[in-house]
């Protein structure tokens, strides 16, 4: 298991277009991954999973991944997380 | 039980007498029964994929008709529908014992109690993608077509229309609407009215009272609904049906011919376009040009600001549709709140807040990339570009000097931009008419925002139920304002419009045109009866009349003043008179 915590930083928070870019670089790894913020966890392959944690700017959330990749579909996730998910 | 009479909000003009088609999704009960786990997991599967058939069928069509918002919206339905999230959710509750159509309704209970807790109103919004996508999948399984669809013609009767539902009405088949939900502004209301169906919202209740196949009639001018209407009733609305649509006939024929009054002096008459769906109606009822193309549906996306590219779409769009005609777009004009998110929700005055110009021009790169969309559009047509919330020159001069800047650009990108791109202002600030002689020296044209002038002017909310008796856009200090600013736009060899609801108010044109406004902006289905008008008057009537009203004190005195010379010309319009005041 493999896990990191970021901040998020992109002014709109996760929004309906960050989620789903989520959803695309997730599903791209085969290991089990999923995004925990304040104790609730989902499935990072998930759009509606990823919308409910209501992820505002500067919120905090971990991403797990459990699996052969999972170092390369951690920091993946948060490469695009950091770059604000290429959107400012 | 007879006749029963209903009232809501009257939100598209017309009237239709028909059967009624209930969607009655909303009190839709999911069965209960179940067969084996298997079976209910292969129902549930058969469903999925029929709905992903539909879906594409959709995504087909509306690439078909270039409708690029309709299409973002199914393609986020198509992604939800195979989110493990909901799939995995409802194969545990079918484990767990349930039927697959009371695992999916379980599962949009969940969610919804889960979204509840969520304070974004646009993560929020939300949900209602997730619940419409479920609920196709749902109706599925319980047999329904999940689709719209009708052997004839219907009046339909909703809860509420799904963005989902409003991009795949085929106007043959939908006489009128009538919604429990929605106001003047919402999405259903602004559809129908581009459509040119007659719709009433608002309407509590009425699911409950309307059986599928009865017959009703809707009044869009009046925001009646009459259920199973008795002889008398009927009779006295096929009348005024028939009255309309004779006045319509003959409005129809004007169509072609230009707005000319009786001796000779020409108006533009422009369309008010909110969303692209309004284009074709604009050119079929003989739009010469848009005078106001709002551009924040672009902007209230969740999906965070839109690209030059999504932008360019629309505006090229516009633009190739009237060629050598006038497409006058307005830059972002709302509020942080509306585009940057929650977080700047919180003004104390929003209308006299971070809004229109002030906030593009804090966030410069909203407004570059924006006129930045436009110029690349220019070639394709004959475009320009409008201020909105102008109150100080440095603003107009602030505004030049970026879009030298996205021409310069454009221009070094090897971009070709058909110039002078023209640049205007909306008069919607006093402070604004006030100055207009200044403002007529730095600025190509001018359209007067009646709208927000007379808010600002009398410091009347117009939301403000309360003192909404106040608000008027006759009010001889807004009527002031108004000559004030064609004068100086006159004196400086400038053009100046209208594109407030007061272009489409009856009683007012003939003051507009004695007041030698050149151009009026208005809802694309009100243009023939607005030309009607013109056709029927001469400018010399049209100049005295302005001069008895800038003689007069009270906004009621000069209505009851301009009433009466209308009706002494066109007696006909007293039965409409009512209705367009409410519009």
């Amino acid at each position: 298991m493999y896990k990191k915590t970021v901040e998020i930083k992109n002014t709109l928070g996760i929004h309906a277009r960050p989620a789903s870019e989520i959803v695309k670089r997730a599903s791209k790894f085969k290991s089990n991954i999923s995004i925990e913020k304040d104790g609730m966890e989902v499935n990072a392959k998930s759009i509606m999973g990823i919308l409910m944690l209501a992820c505002e700017q500067g919120s905090k959330i971990t991403i797990v991944a459990d699996g052969e990749d999972e170092k390369e579909a951690v920091e993946s996730i948060v490469e695009l997380v950091d770059n604000k998910f290429y959107e400012e | 039980m007879k006749n029963r009479v209903f009232r809501g909000i009257p939100a598209s003009s017309g009237i239709v007498m028909g059967k009624a088609y209930v969607l009655s999704r909303e009190i839709f009960v999911p069965s209960l029964a179940r067969k084996t786990t298997e079976e209910e997991l292969a129902t549930f599967y058969s469903a999925i994929k029929s709905t992903q058939r539909d879906l594409e069928g959709i995504i087909q069509r509306l690439k078909e008709q270039k409708s690029h918002e309709g299409l973002k919206l199914i393609e986020v339905q198509l992604l939800l529908l195979k989110d493990p999230f909901f799939v995995e959710t409802v194969e545990n509750y079918i484990r767990e014992g349930e039927g697959a159509s009371y695992a999916i309704h379980k599962f949009i209970e969940t969610l919804k109690t889960e979204f509840e807790t969520i304070g974004d109103p646009y993560i929020k919004d939300r949900f209602l993608d997730i619940k419409d996508v479920a609920r196709r999948v749902m109706r599925k399984i319980e047999g329904e077509t999940g689709e719209l669809s009708y052997q004839e013609p219907h009046v339909l009767f909703a809860h509420d229309l799904t963005p989902s539902d409003t991009a795949q009405l085929d106007k043959e088949y939908v006489l009128g609407f009538v919604t429990e939900t929605g106001g003047k502004m919402s999405h259903t209301a602004i559809i129908a009215r581009a459509l040119g169906i007659p719709a009433v919202v608002g309407v509590g209740g009425i699911l409950k009272e309307v059986k599928n196949g009865e017959q009703v009639i809707i009044d869009g001018f009046r925001g009646v609904v009459v259920v199973a209407p008795d002889e008398d009733t009927k009779r006295t609305y096929e009348k005024r049906i028939r009255e309309y649509r004779e006045y319509e006939k003959k409005l129809e024929k004007a169509k072609e011919l230009p707005a000319t009054t009786i001796d000779g002096k020409e108006i533009d008459l422009t369309a008010n376009i909110e969303i692209p769906l309004e284009l074709k109606p604009a050119v079929e009822n003989g739009a010469r040009g848009i005078g106001l193309y709002r551009t924040e549906f672009i902007f209230l996306t969740d999906d965070g600001l839109p690209d030059e590219e999504t932008q360019f779409r629309y505006y090229r769009e516009a633009a190739e549709m009237f060629r050598d005609l006038p497409v006058i777009f307005r830059t972002l004009d709302s509020g942080g709140d509306k585009i940057l998110g929650w977080q700047y929700l919180k003004e104390d005055n929003p209308f006299l807040g971070w809004r229109g110009i002030r906030l593009t021009l804090d966030r410069k790169e909203i407004f570059l990339s924006q006129v930045r969309a436009i110029l690349k559009a220019s070639s394709y047509g004959n475009v320009k570009i409008m201020l909105p919330m102008v109150s100080s020159l440095e603003e107009v001069e602030r505004a030049r000097e970026l879009l030298e800047e996205a021409i310069n650009g454009l221009e070094k990108e090897g971009r070709h931009i058909k110039k002078p791109v023209e640049m205007g202002i909306m008069v919607e600030i006093p402070s604004a008419a006030i100055l207009s002689e200044h403002f007529a020296k730095h600025v190509d044209f001018f359209s007067i925002g009646t709208n927000d002038l007379t808010q600002y002017t009398l410091a009347v909310d117009r939301t403000n139920e309360r003192i909404s008796y106040l608000f008027d856009h006759v009010n001889p200090a807004v009527v002031r304002l108004m000559r004030q600013t064609i004068d100086a736009a006159h004196e400086n060899g400038i053009w100046a419009g209208v594109c407030g609801e007061i272009a489409s108010d009856p009683v007012a044109i003939p003051l507009l045109i004695g007041l030698n406004v050149d151009e009026l902006s208005l809802t694309p289905a009100l243009i023939p009866q607005i030309k009607g008008i013109i056709r029927g008057i001469s400018y010399q009537e049209c100049v005295k009349i302005a001069q008895e009203v800038l003689k007069m004190d009270s906004a009621r005195k000069v209505r009851k003043f301009l009433s009466q010379e209308l009706l002494s010309r066109f007696p006909h319009l007293e039965n409409l008179l009512v209705e367009v005041d409410n519009d």
